[in-house]
């Protein structure tokens, strides 16, 4: 009895000192948060109206569900303690089996709390369908997005430029994006302003975004495809006005005119560290690239490639190995956002 | 013909490279080192594993018994228990997987100690071991054992067809433990989405490894359902109306229109991505008129139907343990029937939900948003089904209500994530996400496999005559449960924080923390599994004390319980009528339990075959010649089947009689014994005093 | 319990005349017709699944022949007429199997059917390699991939239900009339009916809609 008692007192040792390390840990990732300055890339910190309604919504939500879901979970212990087995004076009726005012709440609960649900549901899913513009005085800017193995190719068509792991946009302006892929399907993501739509070769997806602040927000691709997939990020980057018109000069002024022979370079399995290798000039910042601009209805034509009825040989399918490129990135390759 | 040509003849593409050490010799990096020491043990562990299997089992001369007693035998009860034993061994498998998994992530921050490539594989066998191998078999396997003696039957209704299921899951099995050896799996995770797997991307032997898996144990599945469905609409003993049947044989029926409706899609979609890529097909290419999101919604139309096959028999074992270990009458029986109903025809509605962000427009989105809210009514409903069953009954804390008190707090919690995710624009946030992996490992967890460990600790002894080690027991319930939250909770954090799913490394130090805890949680689960080995290891050693050969060692409510344990090869001597819900619980109340029949007859049962047996071999050989291009061996195979079955069709000794003498002697014997033996309460059910005669006395006096 | 008080009439199966003494035979029957009704049901689901790719995929030519230029009208009448015949030899079959106790009409008209379908396989194969031969193979587009994933996938039926046939024809020679056998034939008859109807759905989805 003794040792068992002893036992016990080890034990809790050991259980306070795994708490106190849990504890320790989350408390450590709180102040990473701060410490390292990285983009945002959670919708709970919204940059933008369509990420805070997704915010809203969650909460509202996760609260209205609570309803069903908090008895549950305190039910359950309590009612297996109070008729446990060796419990005294509680009533023991093992032929009970109904009972219509526990019926008519079991039913009818769930089913209000759905009723309630849905009408935010359906209200949500319009207001923020992908394909809705955003309400808002300023013409949207438009941009089109072709994802690549391992990196998203920024094409902005009105101003003639193009990037590769960096979207800039304006603050407070709706922005508009068609996407594609050259490869496999992929799925856009920016979380800080809003959710993800799939890109699939041969065809256009569509998402509207708005950033209402200045910021850096992660940018990422989250549909597994291939060896360098985690590489696949990107800034997004938020620029008041006049700083978005810079940053659009300096595009133009530090960039390399994007043609064929580039882009040839560029969609060969490769992360963004590896095309930079390839393609980037000095005048450009680490790890990003710049394009001066764009030969006339390049996104089109990349789409068109596929629905040409024309076979595709092997090694002009971008994101095959018969296309060059390593299908194994460096496995320590480093592609961090921030740094 | 040149050495080459003939080896390309012989054995296809299979090559020196097809080995697991072969990268680590051709490019001695330290990545390559670590990578291929992993593989290459891994590997090597499926060979040890089956060389001393079969070294064993020569040496303790025990062939004859595995092929007679087990393998060739269609007895329901002993391919249930192979059914779960296979489950078993691709838990382990699987387990080992997520454990690398998580391990990988928790050291992930900027680089890791696996290959990405190796991680996409590891990803990927984990997610298509777990359901098709592990989670599919282990409740075809209980719903085998248990559903036939539920309705008061000696068999299914298809024996031989039953060995044949079996035969193809494990076929299925074997080729995604050869793809350990020999080659690479895929690596686009279990739901293989082209255009990633079509031959231009994926050339390699990967793909097909899985989809030649996956196309075996689908038909097998279909098999299955058909068997089920048929047996438990016609073999019902005389009074068992559908009304009247246990709740856990419903939801085996549910289960099993679902398979019947639900496996085609995936024998479909899988075999059209085969025709892709070997014969230049385009259902799914990139250009040619070929269309990736046909595959996503064939795909889904099996994936969610799926889901709910796998809940349903779960579903289905926490209602008989609720009501047993209450010692009580199930509440709201009607209810429950009319809500696994619901969810078993809704669940084909909702496939949508997998892919809101496909493209499609808002009201479609909109009306699957909510489709999948309302399959939340009927599911809610059951959970306080079985809360109102504990109220003013007499719980046990035995091992599988322990299970299924984590399972009812637990599985509100993934509900809860469930029906945010049913909003598409939430879903939008979240979808390829952690909190996406959170949650259906969340429902899959304390759903699906606490229900399997519940139904094994509580059916264990009807199979084998001797209950579980209850301490060993207990410890692994509370290390599965602790080791889930820890695992599985941080991992909704991550996925809010923007953290992908299917991700070998990362780059925000943010991520880290949570990262460790989940990998504490793995290290948890890991100690769970192996306290359940050690738990069985210690039960057979002990199983003489804790035998409970009258066969009722838990008071139970259905016909099973009414029966030896290990329950007789003919299952019931007579086949019992039956004139009430838990006809067993009223027997024992009426007195009328254990009574000697007027007269025995012959009983009529199935001759083992070899058919399963033949058909595992040959459709495992079959699988493994298309995956490496052994052209003769697939045509051989293939040929193979129709000649087995025409062969078997010709066969007319396909049954055997059972002399009535036989079946009395036995009766009365056990009979004898419960007549010998004290009733046991409830207090000293988990004690050796339990020998399976059940006093139940309490329940009688206080009604 | 016991089997006495149950009907043993209302067991019967409608479609097979097993004989008055083998009650037993015919609750088996029951089952077994029963479970292969559902195997078809799923079955139905498989071609209902392609039937559904085949639709979203018909405009996907890819720049490759569509239906107009490669469905011959002439040869797809003359295989609809071949297996609708067939259905109706194989019902003659089934007639005598119930009413009469004679093999001979029976193997004579199962004969015709198996003739029939084989006459229905070969026009097929031959309409698949004049496609082929047009360069209208399955890798030429989505469309023909889709076309030839669901016509193939029934003539395959077609096959094995022929396979099956000959199978009992064998056993009829070598068994005899036994219960097996007839249960056997239902069975087939059912499948041979049900390969029809998806036969129609095909000519109406395909060829019809195809070429109007």
């Amino acid at each position: 009895m003794k040792s068992g008692s002893r036992a016990h007192c080890h034990r809790g040792k050991t259980v306070r000192r795994i708490a106190v390390t849990i504890l320790t840990l989350l408390a450590l990732s709180v102040l990473y948060d701060d410490a390292w300055a990285l983009p945002v890339s959670s919708f709970l910190e919204p940059a933008g109206p369509v990420a805070a309604a997704q915010k809203n919504h969650f909460i509202w939500v996760t609260l209205i569900t609570l309803i069903v879901v908090l008895p549950a979970i305190i039910l359950t212990p309590y009612l297996a303690w109070r008729y446990r087995y060796g419990a005294k004076k509680v009533a023991y009726k093992p032929k009970w089996a109904f009972s219509w005012l526990f019926e008519i709440l079991i039913w009818g609960v769930p089913t209000i709390i759905v009723l309630i649900l849905s009408v935010p549901l359906w209200n949500s899913t319009h207001q923020l369908d992908p394909y809705h513009p955003l309400a808002s005085t300023q013409k949207p800017l438009h941009i089109e997005v072709i994802g690549l193995d391992w990196k998203w190719l920024f094409i902005y068509p009105d101003e003639g430029i193009a990037t590769v792991g960096e979207m800039a946009v304006p603050v407070g302006r709706p922005i508009a994006l068609d996407l594609t892929t050259d490869t496999v399907m992929q799925s856009f993501w920016i979380p800080a302003l809003g959710g993800q739509i799939y890109a699939m070769p041969g065809m256009r997806t569509k998402l509207q975004l708005l950033a209402d602040r200045p910021g850096q927000f992660r940018g990422l691709n989250s549909q597994f495809n291939g060896m360098g997939f985690e590489h696949q990020q990107f800034l997004t980057v938020s620029l008041k006005d006049d700083a978005f018109k810079n940053w659009v000069q300096q595009v133009k002024s530090r960039g390399i005119p994007l043609n064929t022979g580039r882009y040839g370079t560029l969609n060969k399995q490769s992360t963004r560290a590896e095309s930079f290798a390839a393609l980037g000039t000095p005048a450009m910042p680490q790890d990003i690239l710049y394009f001066s601009s764009v030969p006339p209805n390049f996104f089109q034509q990349v789409i068109a490639r596929y629905r040409s009825g024309h076979p595709l040989p092997p090694g002009d399918q971008p994101g095959t190995k018969a296309h060059g490129g390593h299908s194994t990135p460096s496995p320590n390759g480093k592609t961090g956002l921030g740094t | 013909m040149t050495a080459s040509d003939l080896w390309h003849l012989v054995f296809g593409r299979l090559g020196l490279q097809s080995l697991p050490f072969w990268d680590m010799i051709q490019h001695p990096t330290p990545s390559h080192i670590i990578n291929g020491i992993i593989a290459t043990g891994a590997a090597a562990v499926v060979v040890i594993g089956a060389l001393v299997t079969v070294f064993l089992i020569t040496k303790y001369r025990k062939w004859g018994v595995l092929w007679s007693d087990w393998l060739t035998s269609v007895d329901h009860k002993k391919i249930g228990i192979m059914y779960i034993v296979l489950a078993f061994v691709m838990l382990a498998r699987a387990l080992i997987e997520a454990l690398l998994i998580r391990t990988q992530q928790a050291d992930g921050l900027n680089g890791g100690f696996l290959s990405a490539d190796h991680f996409a594989q590891l990803f990927s066998t984990h997610g298509t071991i777990m359901i098709f191998f592990m989670a599919m078999p282990f409740l075809i396997g209980l719903i085998n054992f248990v559903m036939p003696q539920q309705i008061g039957a000696r068999d299914v209704s298809f024996p031989m067809m039953n060995s044949i299921s079996l035969g193809l899951t494990a076929a299925g099995a074997a080729l995604v433990m050869v793809s350990l050896v020999l080659g690479k799996f895929e690596t686009g995770g279990w739901t293989a989405y082209p255009p990633y797997t079509e031959a231009a991307f994926n050339p390699g032997p990967g793909v097909d490894y899985w989809i030649w898996a996956i196309a075996l144990s689908s038909i097998g599945t279909t098999m299955t359902g058909i068997n089920f469905a048929v047996t438990i609409y016609k073999k019902r003993a005389p009074g068992m109306t559908l009304f009247r049947m246990p709740l856990f044989t419903w939801t085996a029926l549910c289960t099993a229109i679902l398979m019947i409706f639900a496996m085609p899609p995936l024998t479909a979609v899988s075999l059209m991505l085969a025709l892709d890529r070997y014969l230049d097909f385009h259902f799914f290419t990139n250009g040619m008129g070929g269309n990736m999101m046909n595959f996503a919604n064939l795909f889904w139309l099996f994936g969610h139907p799926e889901v709910y096959i796998l809940i349903l028999p779960a579903f289905g074992v926490y209602s008989e343990v609720f009501s047993t270990f209450s010692g009580k009458r199930l509440y709201g029986y009607t209810s429950l029937v009319y809500a696994t109903m619901a969810i078993a025809v809704l669940s084909f509605t909702v496939w949508l939900h997998h892919f809101f962000t496909m493209g499609q427009s808002a009201n479609i989105n909109a009306v699957f948003g909510l489709l999948t809210m309302i399959i939340g009514i009927p599911t809610g409903v059951k959970i306080y089904d079985w809360l109102l069953t504990m109220y003013q009954g007499r719980v046990r804390f035995t091992v599988p209500l322990i299970y299924a008190l984590a399972f009812s707090v637990l599985f509100v919690l993934g509900g809860l994530s469930g029906v945010l995710l049913a909003n598409p624009s939430i879903d939008f946030q979240v979808h390829n996400s952690l909190f996406l992996v959170a949650h259906f490992h969340n429902m899959l967890i304390p759903g699906l496999l606490f229900g399997m460990l519940a139904g094994y600790h509580f059916w264990f002894p009807k199979a084998f005559g001797f209950r579980l080690d209850e301490r060993w027991g207990r410890l692994s319930a509370y290390l599965w449960i602790s080791g889930f939250i820890l695992a599985f909770f941080p991992l909704y954090a991550l996925g809010l924080m923007g953290m992908t799913r299917r991700t070998v490394s990362y780059f925000d130090p943010a991520y880290t923390p949570w990262m460790l805890v989940a990998e504490v949680g793995a290290l948890v689960l890991t100690a769970a599994l192996t306290t359940l080995v050690i738990q069985l290891i210690v039960s057979i050693r002990e199983r003489k004390a804790n035998a409970v050969p009258v066969g009722d060692p838990w008071d139970g409510r259905s016909l099973e319980w009414a029966i030896a344990a290990p329950s007789p090869e003919w299952n019931f001597p007579v086949i019992p009528t039956v004139t009430d819900r838990d006809p067993f619980a009223v027997a024992k109340a009426q007195h009328t339990a254990y009574q000697s029949p007027p007269a025995y007859e012959d009983i009529t049962l199935p001759t083992n075959s070899a058919m399963g047996m033949i058909i595992c071999v040959v459709g495992g050989l079959l699988g493994f010649a298309l995956v490496w291009h052994m052209w003769w061996l697939a045509i051989l195979s293939a040929l193979a089947v129709p000649v087995a079955v025409i062969a078997k069709s010709f066969d007319t000794r396909t049954e055997k009689v059972i002399p009535a003498a036989e079946v009395r002697q036995q009766h009365q014997a056990w009979l004898a014994q419960a007549r010998q033996e004290t009733p046991i309460s409830r207090q000293l059910e988990t004690s050796p005093d339990n020998h399976g005669l059940a006093d139940n006395t309490i329940a009688e006096a206080s009604t | 319990m016991s089997a006495g008080n149950v009907n043993t009439e209302a067991l019967k199966h409608p479609g097979i005349n097993l004989g008055e003494a083998h009650g037993e035979a015919h609750t088996q029957a029951e089952g077994v017709v029963f479970g292969f009704w559902v195997f078809l049901m799923s079955d139905f689901i498989l071609f209902g699944l392609l039937f559904a790719t085949y639709a979203t995929m018909v405009d996907h030519t890819a720049g490759g022949p569509g239906p107009k230029a490669l469905f011959d009208l002439k040869s797809i009448s003359i295989e609809t007429f071949a297996l609708l015949l067939s259905s109706f030899t194989f019902g003659m079959a089934s007639l005598n199997l119930k009413h009469g106790e004679r093999r001979k009409p029976i193997i004579l008209w199962l004969l015709a059917t198996l003739m029939l379908g084989l006459i229905f396989l070969g026009l097929e194969l031959h309409d698949f390699s004049s496609m082929i031969d047009k360069g209208a193979g399955p890798w030429r587009s989505g469309f023909l991939s889709a076309f030839f994933g669901l016509v193939p996938l029934h003539g395959l039926h077609v096959a094995t239900a022929s396979l099956w046939l000959i199978v009992m024809l064998v056993q009829m020679g070598v068994f005899g009339l036994t219960p097996r056998v007839k249960t056997r034939l239902l069975r087939l008859g059912l499948f041979w009916h049900f390969l029809d109807i998806i036969w129609v759905g095909i000519f109406s989805i395909v060829y019809l809609a195809g070429l109007s």
